[in-house]
């Protein structure tokens, strides 16, 4: 039965099955193609943005780039070291804010409040503020700071760009607590240690390395944000004061001034700190991709 | 010596007990605190944005939404050109980059070879952390000449005259700046997004249904066709959800390339401008009521923003259950 059964069937198949493999074989090769295609042309757009920024900007990176401040309008020469400088500080006081919220935010979420409703709602409003337009949290800040206090500062920046980082800390810690083991914690538990001490010293030494991911991530999330800058933190073209009162120099906003103003030293300067900014940033997510892989 | 530990334990506990406890008390409401600070965070900017916007809601009543003059000069403003513009753009970011997101996330979960899946993987990834800027830079230094070049005066010299074509993509003013320029470069910067969340999706069904599949002979496209889509089917709208909502607030490579005319137009190759573009381009030198007005528009895209954030996050949470 078995043995006669293909020999009778075999020929009847082959006729439409022949017929019809030549179409799907067409279709299938059609979206083979166009996946690779649509890969290679994002790659190709990365390549070619960062292939754009090596050119245009290592002309104009020279040591003056790093030791000068910004030019005046139609002034010569001139340099991003204050710009440079103001967004370190910009970035490390966002990150200065966010940190702690954020890790105790996250360690709320994956320790304290599981299965409470309150927990969850804190999750989804999470991830929605990880999506929220970075231009809404600057004019929050503008409404809440800037406005009352009477002026831009660089605290009002450091605050809209650690407004940004807080979610992205709580997610990752979130998920990084969530990895520790439960055995880790009741071993913990049995040796008398209250929940904090569990905490500090097993869950989040156990979760360290990805929680040092996060802070990493929403470093190099923050370091580039413009939009949030132009109504807090705005910019000078000279060394910003010590209390960060007044305007503070950074490199997003004055590439988005420098890029498309008439002279020419400007235009070179945008192109070099595009081309740092870019790459401080690329830099950053490499070595946090890196952590994550070696963690696991 | 039972009884002695029996009577030493409880004294020994309490004398210990209380700076653990105190500490304790304090770790747990800092956590808990911090927690409700994410909310009272997401309540702060909600409540910001209508109170900011609300002098302008109140001048110019529902007019504020379906006027498209913008008069410093007479305080008379609207916001239909930055609506449409908003909605247009991300619309066109969503028609070019879904269908590129989606070949991307196939490509790396079905066809590449092993070897070469974790760089690629990561290189897309890489568009995501190219700042926003420098996606404008591109587009306005080195993608809208050339489109000025090679496609706008080509391609209006071809149409012109065309029925409903010749209107669409007539460009009146070659300059390469426009609605469909602003929606091409937002297409590449949510292709990240959706492409990592897909893949995320697609890694997850169950290999026995596809081997299944390619066990009764399907081929490649048959199974992403028949199996994989259907499976991911709500998270891979989630997904696009979510990209809608990245590429309706994107700021600054938008402003870059949008041409930031406050004008209605029936070509998608005429200059517009969206509202994050308006926001960003007068902010710092508005005054009164022009800046209750900016703020009222950044209180519309909030809006518009959350609820296809809140749709996002539900579709892509359903499916992460499974």
């Amino acid at each position: 039965m078995s043995l006669t059964t293909p020999s009778t069937v075999r020929p009847l198949p082959q006729v439409t099955w022949g017929r019809v493999r030549q179409s799907r074989r067409t279709a299938d090769r059609i979206m083979k193609v166009t996946a690779a295609g649509f890969t290679f042309l994002a790659i190709f757009v990365l390549f070619w943005i960062l292939g754009m920024l090596v050119v245009k900007g290592l002309g104009g990176l020279s040591a003056a780039t790093f030791t000068q401040i910004t030019p005046g309008p139609g002034s010569e020469g001139g340099g991003l070291a204050n710009a440079i400088v103001g967004s370190m500080v910009l970035t490390f006081l966002g990150i200065a804010v966010a940190t702690p919220i954020g890790v105790l935010a996250g360690t709320y979420l994956a320790e304290y409040g599981k299965g409470s409703k309150l927990a969850d709602l804190i999750r989804f409003i999470n991830d929605i503020l990880l999506s929220a337009p970075s231009i809404l949290i600057g004019l929050f800040v503008y409404v809440i700071m800037v406005e009352p206090l009477g002026g831009y500062s660089g605290w009002a920046g450091g605050v809209a760009l650690g407004i940004i980082a807080i979610p992205v800390i709580v997610r990752t810690t979130e998920d990084m607590l969530r990895l520790v083991p439960g055995p880790l914690r009741e071993a913990g538990s049995a040796l008398g240690a209250p929940p904090s001490v569990v905490i500090t010293s097993i869950t989040w030494r156990a979760a360290k390395s990805g929680m040092v991911t996060g802070i990493l991530l929403a470093l190099a999330r923050i370091a580039g944000e413009t939009a949030p800058l132009i109504f807090t933190a705005l910019n000078n073209n000279f060394w910003f004061s010590p209390n960060l009162l007044g305007g503070v120099s950074n490199l997003p906003v004055t590439i988005y001034q420098f890029a498309s103003a008439p002279y020419e030293n400007w235009q070179q300067l945008a192109w070099a700190g595009s081309l740092i900014i870019t790459v401080s940033i690329l830099v950053l997510s490499i070595i946090a991709r890196r952590i994550v892989r070696g963690g696991k | 010596m039972a009884a002695v530990t029996d009577q030493m334990a409880p004294g020994a506990h309490v004398a210990r007990k209380t700076p653990k406890g105190t500490f304790d008390i304090v770790f747990r409401n800092a956590s808990f605190l911090s927690a409700l600070f994410v909310l009272v965070l997401l309540a702060g900017i909600m409540l910001s944005m209508v109170i900011g916007g609300w002098p302008a809601f109140r001048e110019m009543g529902l007019g504020f939404l379906t006027s498209s003059v913008w008069d410093t000069q007479n305080d008379q403003y609207g916001a239909l050109p930055a609506i449409v513009g908003t909605l247009s753009t991300a619309l066109i970011a969503l028609v070019i980059g879904v269908p590129l997101s989606l070949g991307i996330a196939v490509y790396l979960t079905q066809l590449a070879p092993p070897w070469f899946k974790q760089p690629v993987s990561t290189a897309i990834e890489l568009l995501a952390a190219v700042p926003s800027i420098i996606y404008g830079m591109w587009g306005l230094f080195v993608f809208v000449p050339l489109w000025a070049a090679y496609v706008q005066v080509p391609l209006s010299n071809i149409i012109e005259g065309m029925p409903i074509i010749g209107t669409v993509l007539y460009s009146r003013s070659p300059s390469g700046l426009g609605i469909l320029t602003a929606g091409i470069i937002l297409a590449f910067m949510i292709i990240p997004f959706i492409a990592s969340i897909v893949r995320d999706m697609l890694d997850q069904i169950p290999s026995v249904l596809r081997e299944s599949a390619y066990g009764i002979g399907a081929t490649t496209w048959e199974v992403v066709r028949h199996v994989l889509v259907p499976q991911a089917g709500v998270s891979i709208i989630g997904a696009v959800m979510l990209g809608l909502g990245r590429a309706l607030g994107e700021t600054m490579a938008v402003t870059f390339v949008v041409g930031n005319a406050n004008r209605l137009s029936a070509s998608i190759m005429d200059p517009g401008s969206t509202i994050a573009s308006r926001i960003a381009n007068e902010f710092n030198e508005a005054l009164g009521l022009q800046l209750n007005a900016l703020i009222a528009l950044g209180c519309i895209l909030f809006f518009v923003t959350f609820v296809v954030l809140v749709i996002a996050r539900i579709l892509v949470a359903r499916v992460k259950a499974f």
